[in-house]
């Protein structure tokens, strides 16, 4: 049964609030979700003001913030263009990459920022993606084949190439997962929409030969049926991707190949 | 146990878009119907079994109480009825938008949700007009 309610101790409570340095100009606040293990407790909300001259991006504010107000401050970031999907995090109700949405995207007033929704918190920031990452690994996502290996790599027809567009460019960054009520309410059983369009990805390659067992596989009421098409996937794909369509083309060969 | 991982936000911090709300409200005019569907039965039930079950039956529908509930049915039905079209639409791959877009200069925002609310309304208001007019004739 799908538990709406966060459970007593993750509850966000109030937190700190850092006032403007004096001299401070182009002010924003930045509420920001804070949870420190080492400190425990219940998780709370804490406040910066901060002068966001010279700070296009969300995660230029949140470095700022480390850096000047706030050393404690903890968050995955990398690439800081991305790329890597390290940032990944929930921004004005949406998840999105730090590093990619600007200042200028947001409406007015206080921007929220809290870790990747329905996640259990390392600190801070930092979602705990493992539970992720091996629902990853359970879709085998490497090539499969049983023909030998020829003398040189595998071809494919740029036809079959283009089969691949809007699906390898997923970076696993969990945006969509994290937004999907189907993987809140069922994140144990449900597969989620990033490793299903992963799946897809493998389903759809022509040089891949397990085709019929990664089919197999996902044809389960909970791994894949548990889509709803709610298209939240789709609306926050930072990198603009559509993973609903891609479990939609799973369904579809699933319906092709029982009639 | 204080510092165990505490499970981060969601539901509530999350910002709503048309599609969570059509999917809410498919699930909700879905339980609403299955409710309505028993109410039938009592219709059924109070035709078979003679004019004093009848009336009491067509007394309850009659009364303030019971068309506000008629009313919020016929939206149900026909809420559903034409999101289950845009699920069946959405099944055979299509009104999914581009493949891949440029999400900064083009959201996404499934504007066909809206469509979806605005046709089920206009056919609630249909149905309803069609029924007043079709009962003053009646009447007259």
């Amino acid at each position: 049964m799908a538990e709406f309610t966060l459970p007593k101790t993750s509850k966000v409570q109030k937190g700190k609030h850092f006032a403007a340095q004096p001299g401070g100009r182009n002010l924003r606040t930045f509420r920001v979700y804070r949870w420190d293990p080492d400190v425990g407790g219940n998780p709370c909300l804490d406040t910066y003001e901060v002068d966001v001259t010279g700070s296009p991006m969300v995660l230029d504010v949140l470095l700022k913030i480390k850096n000047e107000i706030d050393a404690t401050l903890t968050l995955r970031r990398s690439c800081r263009e991305g790329v890597c999907g390290s940032c990944a995090m929930n921004i004005d109700g949406e998840n999105t990459l730090a590093c990619t949405k600007g200042l200028d995207e947001l409406p007015d007033g206080d921007v929220d920022v809290y870790p990747l929704p329905h996640m259990p918190v390392v600190k801070d920031l930092v979602p705990d993606l493992t539970h992720f990452y091996a629902q990853y690994a359970s879709i085998k996502p490497w090539m499969q084949t049983e023909s030998a290996a020829g003398s040189r790599e595998r071809l494919q027809s740029p036809e079959d190439r283009t089969k691949l567009d809007g699906l390898y460019e997923c970076i696993l960054c969990a945006c969509c997962t994290a937004a999907c009520p189907s993987s809140w309410w069922n994140p144990d059983r449900f597969l989620g929409p990033a490793v299903l369009l992963q799946a897809y990805r493998w389903v759809v390659d022509s040089r891949d030969e397990a085709t019929g067992e990664r089919l197999d596989y996902l044809d389960d009421r909970f791994r894949l049926y548990r889509c709803h098409t709610i298209m939240n996937c789709t609306n926050t794909c930072p990198k603009g991707l559509n993973p609903a369509k891609a479990i939609a083309g799973i369904k579809q060969l699933l319906v092709n190949r029982t009639v | 146990m204080s510092n165990t991982r505490p499970l981060s936000p969601h539901l509530v911090i999350y910002r709503w878009r048309v599609n969570m709300l059509q999917s809410t409200l498919h699930r909700l005019t879905g339980l609403f119907l299955c409710l309505g569907a028993l109410l039938v039965t009592w219709g059924l039930i109070a035709a078979a079994d003679g004019r004093v079950a009848w009336n009491v039956f067509a007394g309850f529908w009659s009364s303030g109480i019971g068309l506000v509930l008629l009313f919020i049915w016929t939206w149900s039905l026909l809420f559903h009825l034409c999101n289950g079209i845009q699920h069946l639409l959405r099944d055979t791959g299509r009104n999914f938008g581009l493949p891949t877009r440029d999400r900064t200069h083009d959201p996404v925002y499934w504007s066909t949700g809206w469509f979806v609310i605005a046709i089920s309304i206009a056919l609630t208001v249909l149905v309803w007009v069609l029924l007043i007019v079709r009962m003053q004739g009646g009447a007259a």
